[in-house]
């Protein structure tokens, strides 16, 4: 890339069923995140909103929601919805924003406010959306992430222990952390103890919906200068789309690609491997990641995708504690999803505040020894997916 | 099958041929990918300007990719027999086509008779009642001699 922008700060409103308007949130996120980068609101030249579905029109047009609710001040403004990834798109439209040269500062803001239970779709009879005809024959969200757990135990020797050690590690780093919506430790045998969802996935797998909000101010070097003198920098967002065969079962599609006239391609890997391109870096280079444990298996799929072990090594990899805040590689030191459940357009923006406090320094309890590079990825339905990449 | 009517529980994506049903699908006349769901007017492979496609009938038998159950009623637009009964689903690549298609797995089945790499068949069972009409839709089930 022709250069870096750097993240001057961040905030978030703590997750929660708090049951408010995500306005609320995302203004709490934002006022947190200008406070700590010193950057006044007058000062922010561009607003980009990750979009919420939830939240009728407000939601729609998230960065005027936030703009409006925190003063108009005349600033451009930019909408992104990319399902999981919205947060991490919305940070790419400010960053370009910031690399072409047409603003120095930016702030960016993704809240949401969620129902109870299954998130379901439009009622009717509507066989042309994917996301319709799956549902009406039964298959939910977790059915997905369940076909990648098995797929692990009947391919890699994966366990149920191996599953309620992901969730057991995730729940004691999430236990630190303020932002967190469950605070609370559990043992393996409470996880075995949790009602069966979706075989192998049970109850404490499988990620809640939450409210919350998180927000970052981003800047040129030039203005961060000013400022900071050991700054956290953006080295890379990846928001690619799948390769043509996409050869895994996703959300919320019936049928992968055909891969009968070409080859078949893994989405989740290119989704990395985009973001070590740009940042001229690799997995051995990486400290600590943030990775998208919609259910605690995920964890393992995650570390393989990013490369952080080889495929089918992630169980050893986990076994070896090298994935806990002491290890070799921390994953989820921020207690993921497990700890958060998912507020959608916050969720990637609230990965890389953490990546921001890891790599600063000031992680607390959870803080990863000498943190230098950080990654985040997730993924959402049709074909969105992102990894940002952060360094000192 | 009953004497009940029976109809498909979304229109055109498979046969009713209550012996050996297939699934409906396309395939392009140019470059021979093949699209389930048929919902293609332009070909989707990046390298391939085709917009003639044939009619074809998937393959009805193929390998259990992954498999997994719902234990707990899912959402509507789903319609639940009552009282709701766990399921079995699997994942299932075709061979000839080089697809992967969910599906529920046929009532009786339950997760612990199902493994990675099993031939299972497409067959139709009943998803939900409306009047006295069984509302068809496919499944899978482990093909015979495996079991």
């Amino acid at each position: 890339m022709s250069g870096d922008v750097v993240v001057l700060g961040v905030g978030m409103h703590p997750w929660g069923k708090w049951g408010r308007n995500f306005v609320e949130y995302g203004v709490h996120a934002a006022r947190a995140a200008l406070a700590d980068a010193g950057v006044g609101w007058r000062d922010v030249q561009y607003v980009s909103g990750a979009a919420t579905m939830r939240c009728g029109y407000p939601g729609y047009v998230a960065g005027a929601t936030f703009a409006q609710a925190l003063g108009w001040q005349g600033a451009e403004v930019n909408t992104s919805y990319a399902a999981c990834a919205s947060g991490s798109q919305a940070l790419a439209a400010a960053r370009a924003k910031i690399l072409s040269g047409q603003c120095e500062v930016a702030l960016v803001v993704g809240a949401d406010t969620t129902p109870k239970g299954f998130l379901a779709p439009a009622k009717g009879y509507r066989p042309e959306d994917p996301d319709w005809v799956r549902f009406h024959i039964g298959i939910t969200n977790p059915t997905y992430f369940a076909l990648y757990a098995r797929r692990r135990m009947d391919l890699y020797g994966a366990t149920e222990q191996d599953f309620a050690a992901v969730k057991v590690k995730n729940a004691a780093h999430g236990a630190e952390n303020p932002n967190a919506r469950y605070r609370k430790r559990f043992t393996a045998d409470e996880v075995f103890a949790s009602a069966m969802v979706a075989d192998p996935l049970r109850l404490l797998h499988v990620c809640a919906t939450s409210d919350g909000g998180a927000a970052i101010v981003i800047s040129s070097t030039e203005y961060a200068r000013r400022r900071t003198k050991n700054p956290v920098r953006i080295a890379a967002i990846s928001t690619v789309t799948p390769r043509f065969a996409s050869g895994e079962v996703e959300m919320p599609d019936i049928a992968t690609d055909s891969a009968a006239a070409t080859q078949a391609h893994s989405f989740r890997t290119s989704i990395a491997a985009k973001a070590y391109e740009e940042a001229a870096l690799g997995p051995e280079d990486v400290s600590v990641a943030e990775v998208y444990d919609l259910a605690s298996p995920m964890e393992l799929d995650w570390c393989e995708y990013l490369g952080l072990c080889k495929p089918g090594e992630a169980e050893q990899l986990l076994r070896s504690g090298a994935t806990q805040i002491s290890g070799r590689i921390p994953v989820n030191p921020s207690g993921g999803l497990a700890c958060f459940g998912e507020a959608v357009p916050a969720q990637a923006l609230a990965q890389v505040c953490e990546l921001t406090w890891q790599l600063r320094g000031q992680g607390g309890a959870r803080q990863v020894e000498g943190a230098r590079v950080g990654i985040t990825a997730n993924q959402g339905l049709f074909g969105h997916g992102s990894s940002v990449i952060l360094r000192r | 099958m009953s004497t009940a009517n029976r109809a498909p529980a979304i229109e055109g994506w498979f046969t009713l041929d209550a012996e050996r049903p297939h699934l409906l699908g396309l395939r392009c006349a140019n470059c021979g990918t093949y699209f389930f769901p048929r919902q293609v007017s332009f070909c989707r492979n990046p390298d391939c300007s085709g917009t003639e496609f044939e009619d074809v009938e998937l393959s009805r038998t193929g390998r259990i990719w992954s498999y997994t159950n719902a234990c707990y009623e899912p959402p509507e637009p789903f319609v639940a027999p009552k009282p709701f009964e766990p399921f079995a689903i699997a994942a299932v690549e075709l061979e000839r086509e080089k697809m992967i298609v969910l599906g529920q797995v046929v009532a009786g089945i339950g997760v612990e008779a199902l493994e990675v790499g099993m031939p299972m068949e497409l067959v139709l069972e009943t998803l939900y009642r409306e009047g006295d009409t069984e509302k068809l839709i496919w499944k899978w089930k482990p093909v015979e001699s495996s079991r």
